[in-house]
C-alpha cells in the first residue's frame, strides 16, 4: 500500500443529503449494505442489481461522483485472483478447459458464477464503504460509533491515532527518502549489500521511530494534562435522530432485508 | 523593475588556453517542474556550476528553493528540462550514480539522521555502496573530523543538541566522497555559536555547493556567487557583494538585510 | 503475471477485503475479536488516562512503520505487519488493542479490508500475532534471554511465527467460506514463508535498537535479558518443537481442508494429473446457498469447522508454549518462584 500523505485524504467534500445524514445512520447503513451482499447466494444477479442501484442512488444523492467511487473501488479488484480458483474448483457442467502445466484446469459454469458473484459483491462493497468514507469526517464517524456504544477507550485511542497519523506517516516518508537519497551505486559494484544489513537498516528506522513516537506521546499526555485533562474523556451528547433519519434506516434497513431475503427463498 | 540577469558573472577564474574545458559539475537547462496538483513550481531554470564552485540560493518562501534542491539528486525528476550531473542527465539508469555524486542535506537533521548511532548513520552511504569496512571506518573518521564531531561516534543521534546534529547530517554524505553538496537551510535554528562554528565548516569544505538560505550574512561570507529564485524563476544569478548591497533589490525579492 | 508481482497483491496485506468471507464465518471471528477486545480493554485499564495518547500514537506509528520497507528480489519489498514487535514492546493486551486500531483504521479510512471481514482481519493480523508472537518470544526469552543473540533470536522467530499463524488463520477463513483449499493454502504459506522472513529480521532490529536505546520503556523485555533473571536451561525437544511449529500448524490445517472444502480429497486431487478439476459430483457435494461442510447442512457446519480449525491453531501453539515452561521447570535446578526478592530485576 503506498501512500502519500496528500493521497490520505479520502473525504470529498460536497454539500448533499448524504453529507447532511447523521453518521450513525450512515454507518449502520453501509454496515447493513454489506450484510446484504454477503448474504445474497452466488448467481443472485436481481438481488445483486437491486443493491447496486441502492448504492448509485445513494453516490448520486451524494454528489461525490459516482465515477470516482466506480475507481477507487477497483482497489479490491487484486485480491479477486485469489477467487479465480473458484472457476476451476466448484463443481458444475464443464464450460471449457486450460491447460496449465502438467494440469488441465476445467472451468465450470457454477464456478464462474461463482467467481462472477464473489467479485461483484466485493467491488460494490468497497463502494458503499467509499461512500462512506467519502460523506463523513471521520471525527464524526468516531461520535457515531461512541453513541453505537464502543468502548470510550477504543474510541479514544483511534481518536488519537487518527490525529497523529499523517504526522507519522510524514516522517517514515521522510526517513524513506532520507535513505534513498544516501542510497548510491559505485560503477562496477552493486550496491545495497546485502538482504540481512537491509532489513536490520528497517528495523533500526523503525526503532527510531518508534522512540520518537513514544517519546511524542509523553509530550502529548503533558500537553493534555496542563489543558486540564482529568482522566475522563468527554464527548458532547449525541442528539436523538430525527424522525427523518429514523425513518430512512428502518426503510433502507427493511429494503436491504427484504432483497437478501427473497434472494434466498426464491 | 525585474529585470532578468541572463548572463551569469564567472565566479570562477576560466581555464588558461589550451586547457581542457571540464564540463560543469551542474548543470540546469530549462528546469521545468509543477506539482502533481497543478501548480507550477520551477519555470525553465538553467544555470552551470563549476567544480568547486560554491552558491547561495535565495528568495521567499514558496519560491521554489527546495523543490530546485531535490532536483539536484534526483528525488524529484521532470521531464521538462534536465538536470546534468558532471555532464550526465539524471534518469532512471543514472540516479544511483548521481547520488554518490551529489550529497543532500535537509533542513531538519532529524529527516537525515534514521540509525541507532552517529556512527552507523555516518557509515550507511558508504556501506550501501560497497566500500569495504576498512575503508568505511576511516571514511567515516574523516567526515566527523571534518565536521568538528569526531569523538561522537557512540552518541545516539537523538540525544546530542541541533547544531551538533546538523553537523553529523552533513558528515552522513561527507563519506560517500560527493562533489556537489546541496543543503537546506543549514543554519536555520542554529544559536549564535552553532552558527559560526557552521560557517567556518562550509568555508573549508572543497566540494562545489548549492545551499539554500534565508541568512544573508552566511551568504555574504561563504558564497561569491548568488542565485536569487522567485516565483520559479532565476531573478538573479550573480555575484554575491553587489547584490546585497542593493536594498532596494533586496526588498523587492523578500529578503534581508545582511 | 509472475510469482512476486502475485504475491504482492495475494498478501503483501493480509487484509480480506469484503465478498470473500460467508457471513457465518465472518459473524463467527467478529464474535471471538469482541469478546477479546472486551478482555483487552478491561485489562488495559478502563479510561487510564497514560496509555490512551500513548496507544493512539503506536497506532499510528506502526501504521506509518508498515511503510518502511526494504528491496528484497527485482520488484518486491519486503515490510512489516508489527502484531509481534507491539506486543513485545508493550504487552500482548495492549498491543492487541493498538493493532485492531491500525487494522481498524485502516479499513475505514482506505477501504484496505472489508468491513463484514473485519472482525477476522483484527484477529488475523491484531490478536492472533500479538498473543503468538508475546508466547513465542518470551518463552524463547526465558531461555535464552542471557545470550548476546538471545533478543534477536526470541524477536526473529516470534516474529516469523506470528506472520505463519496470521496466514493460516486467513487461509482458513477463506477456505471455510468456500476457496479451494489445495490452492489456497500452499500459495499463502509459499509466500509468509519469505514475508515472515522479512518480518523477523524487522522486528529483531528494532528489538535490539529499543532495549539499548531506552530499556526503560521495556522494563518487561529487559527483565529477561539481566543475568540475575531466572534462567530456563535449554531444552532441545521444546526447540524443536518452537521451530517446527509452523510447518505443523500448516501440515494439520492442510489436512483439515478436505473437511473444509467443497472437493473434499482436496490433496488426492492436487496429486492426480487431472485436475482436482474434473469432476462428476452427486447432488450431496452441490452447492447449497451458503458454503458448508459436505455432510452437515446449513452455517453450523461452517462455524463448527471454524471453531475446530481455531481451536487447534491455538490449542497448538498455546500447548508448545506451554510444553517449554513445563518441560523446562521440571528439568530446571534452579526454580526459585518469580517474585522472590533478589530474583530478578526491573519492575
Amino acid at each position: 500500500m503506498t501512500l502519500s500523505s496528500a493521497g490520505l485524504e479520502r473525504y470529498i467534500d460536497a454539500a448533499s443529503p448524504v453529507h447532511a445524514l447523521d453518521a450513525r445512520v450512515k454507518l449502520l447503513l453501509t454496515c447493513a449494505t454489506v450484510l446484504a451482499l454477503g448474504l445474497l447466494p452466488p448467481g443472485a444477479w436481481v438481488g445483486v442489481l437491486a443493491i447496486a442501484a441502492l448504492i448509485w442512488w445513494a453516490v448520486l444523492q451524494a454528489r461525490v461522483g459516482l465515477g470516482t467511487i466506480l475507481r477507487r473501488a477497483f482497489v479490491a479488484l487484486p485480491f479477486a485472483l485469489a477467487a479465480v480458483t473458484l472457476v476451476f474448483t466448484k463443481p458444475g457442467a464443464p464450460l471449457f478447459e486450460l491447460p496449465l502445466g502438467g494440469l488441465r484446469l476445467t472451468a465450470t459454469d457454477a464456478g464462474l458464477v461463482a467467481f462472477a458473484s464473489v467479485v461483484v459483491k466485493s467491488w460494490l462493497s468497497v463502494q458503499a464503504a467509499l461512500l462512506l468514507t467519502a460523506t463523513t469526517h471521520f471525527t464524526d464517524l468516531l461520535h457515531a460509533l461512541r453513541a453505537l456504544r464502543l468502548p470510550a477507550v477504543l474510541v479514544a485511542i483511534l481518536a488519537f491515532a487518527y490525529r497523529y497519523l499523517f504526522v507519522m506517516v510524514d516522517e517514515a516518508q521522510r526517513m524513506l527518502r532520507a535513505r534513498e537519497c544516501r542510497s548510491a551505486e559505485l560503477p562496477g559494484r552493486p550496491g545495497g549489500r546485502n538482504l540481512g544489513w537491509r532489513a536490520a537498516v528497517v528495523g533500526q528506522m523503525v526503532g527510531t521511530l518508534f522512540l520518537r513516537s513514544y517519546e511524542r506521546s509523553e509530550r502529548i499526555y503533558v500537553a493534555m494534562l496542563s489543558r486540564g485533562f482529568s482522566g475522563e474523556l468527554r464527548a458532547l451528547r449525541s442528539r436523538p435522530l430525527s424522525t427523518t433519519e429514523q425513518g430512512l434506516l428502518l426503510v433502507l434497513g427493511a429494503l436491504l432485508a427484504a432483497i437478501a431475503l427473497l434472494a434466498n427463498v426464491l | 523593475m525585474l529585470e532578468l540577469d541572463a548572463s551569469p558573472a564567472p565566479a570562477v577564474a576560466p581555464p588558461p588556453p589550451g586547457a581542457a574545458v571540464a564540463p560543469p559539475i551542474l548543470e540546469l537547462r530549462n528546469l521545468c517542474y509543477s506539482y502533481p496538483d497543478g501548480t507550477v513550481a520551477l519555470r525553465g531554470l538553467t544555470l552551470q556550476l563549476a567544480p568547486g564552485e560554491k552558491l547561495a540560493l535565495v528568495g521567499p518562501n514558496g519560491a521554489g528553493k527546495s523543490t530546485l534542491l531535490l532536483h539536484l539528486n534526483g528525488v524529484l525528476r521532470s521531464p521538462n528540462g534536465a538536470v546534468l550531473i558532471d555532464g550526465v542527465p539524471i534518469d532512471d539508469a543514472t540516479v544511483r550514480r548521481v547520488r554518490a555524486r551529489v550529497g543532500m542535506v535537509f533542513q531538519d537533521p532529524d529527516d537525515q539522521l534514521f540509525s541507532p548511532s552517529v556512527f552507523d548513520d555516518v557509515a550507511f552511504g558508504p556501506l550501501h555502496m560497497g566500500v569495504d569496512e576498512a575503508e568505511v571506518r576511516a571514511r567515516v573518521a574523516r567526515a566527523l573530523d571534518q565536521v568538528g564531531m569526531a569523538g561522537f561516534e557512540r552518541r545516539m543521534p537523538h540525544h546530542i543538541s541541533l547544531g551538533q546534529r546538523k553537523r553529523v547530517a552533513i558528515a552522513t554524505v561527507l563519506s560517500m566522497d560527493p562533489e556537489l553538496l546541496a543543503l537546506d537551510e543549514p543554519s536555520a535554528g542554529l544559536d549564535p555559536r552553532a552558527r559560526r562554528s557552521l560557517v567556518g565548516l562550509l568555508r573549508t569544505l572543497p566540494q562545489a555547493m548549492v545551499v539554500s538560505t534565508h541568512d544573508m550574512r552566511m551568504a555574504a561570507e561563504v558564497f561569491p556567487r548568488i542565485v536569487v529564485l522567485y516565483e520559479g524563476q532565476i531573478a538573479y544569478d550573480g555575484p554575491t557583494a553587489p547584490f546585497l548591497a542593493d536594498e532596494a533589490q533586496l526588498e523587492h525579492y523578500g529578503l534581508e538585510r545582511p | 503475471m509472475g510469482f512476486e508481482s502475485l504475491a504482492q497483491y495475494l498478501l503483501l496485506g493480509l487484509h480480506i477485503p469484503d465478498g470473500f468471507l460467508s457471513v457465518p464465518v465472518a459473524a463467527l471471528w467478529w464474535l471471538l475479536t469482541i469478546a477479546l477486545l472486551a478482555v483487552a480493554v478491561r485489562r488495559v485499564g478502563t479510561l487510564n488516562e497514560h496509555q490512551v495518547p500513548m496507544m493512539g500514537v503506536m497506532a499510528a506509528f506502526i501504521f506509518a512503520a508498515q511503510m518502511l520497507n526494504f528491496p528484497v528480489l527485482g520488484g518486491t519489498s519486503g515490510h512489516l505487519l508489527g502484531g509481534a514487535l507491539v506486543a513485545l514492546l508493550l504487552g500482548p493486551w495492549a498491543g492487541t488493542l493498538v493493532m485492531a486500531c491500525v487494522v481498524a483504521l485502516q479499513a475505514l479510512l482506505f477501504q484496505d479490508g472489508g468491513l463484514l471481514a473485519l472482525g477476522a482481519n483484527i484477529f488475523n493480523m491484531g490478536i492472533a500475532t500479538a498473543f503468538v508472537g508475546t508466547w513465542v518470544g518470551t518463552a524463547l526469552l526465558r531461555m535464552f534471554g542471557g545470550k548476546p543473540w538471545g533478543l534477536v533470536g526470541a524477536g526473529f522467530v516470534a516474529a516469523w511465527i506470528s506472520v505463519m499463524v496470521a496466514a493460516l488463520l486467513t487461509s482458513l477463513q477463506l477456505v471455510l467460506s468456500g476457496l479451494s483449499a489445495a490452492v489456497v493454502f500452499p500459495s499463502m504459506l509459499a509466500v509468509h514463508l519469505f514475508i515472515g522472513i522479512g518480518e523477523g529480521l524487522i522486528t529483531a532490529a528494532a528489538l535490539a535498537f529499543v532495549v539499548s536505546t531506552r530499556p526503560d520503556l521495556v522494563t518487561s523485555l529487559t527483565s529477561y535479558l539481566s543475568p540475575k533473571a531466572v534462567r530456563r536451561p535449554v531444552n532441545r525437544g521444546a526447540l524443536a518443537a518452537i521451530t517446527g511449529v509452523g510447518l505443523a500448524i500448516a501440515v494439520v490445517l492442510a489436512l483439515l481442508s478436505p473437511l473444509a472444502s467443497s472437493s473434499p480429497d482436496g490433496l488426492e486431487r492436487v496429486a492426480e494429473d487431472q485436475g482436482f478439476l474434473e469432476r462428476t459430483q452427486d447432488a450431496a457435494y452441490n452447492l447449497l446457498p451458503d458454503y458448508t461442510i459436505p455432510g452437515i447442512d446449513g452455517p453450523i457446519s461452517t462455524i463448527l469447522a471454524g471453531v475446530v480449525g481455531l481451536l487447534i491453531v491455538f490449542g497448538l501453539a498455546y500447548g508448545i508454549a506451554l510444553l517449554i515452561r513445563g518441560r523446562s521447570a521440571t528439568s530446571s535446578a534452579d526454580s526459585t518462584p518469580r517474585a522472590s526478592p533478589g530474583g530478578r530485576t526491573g519492575a
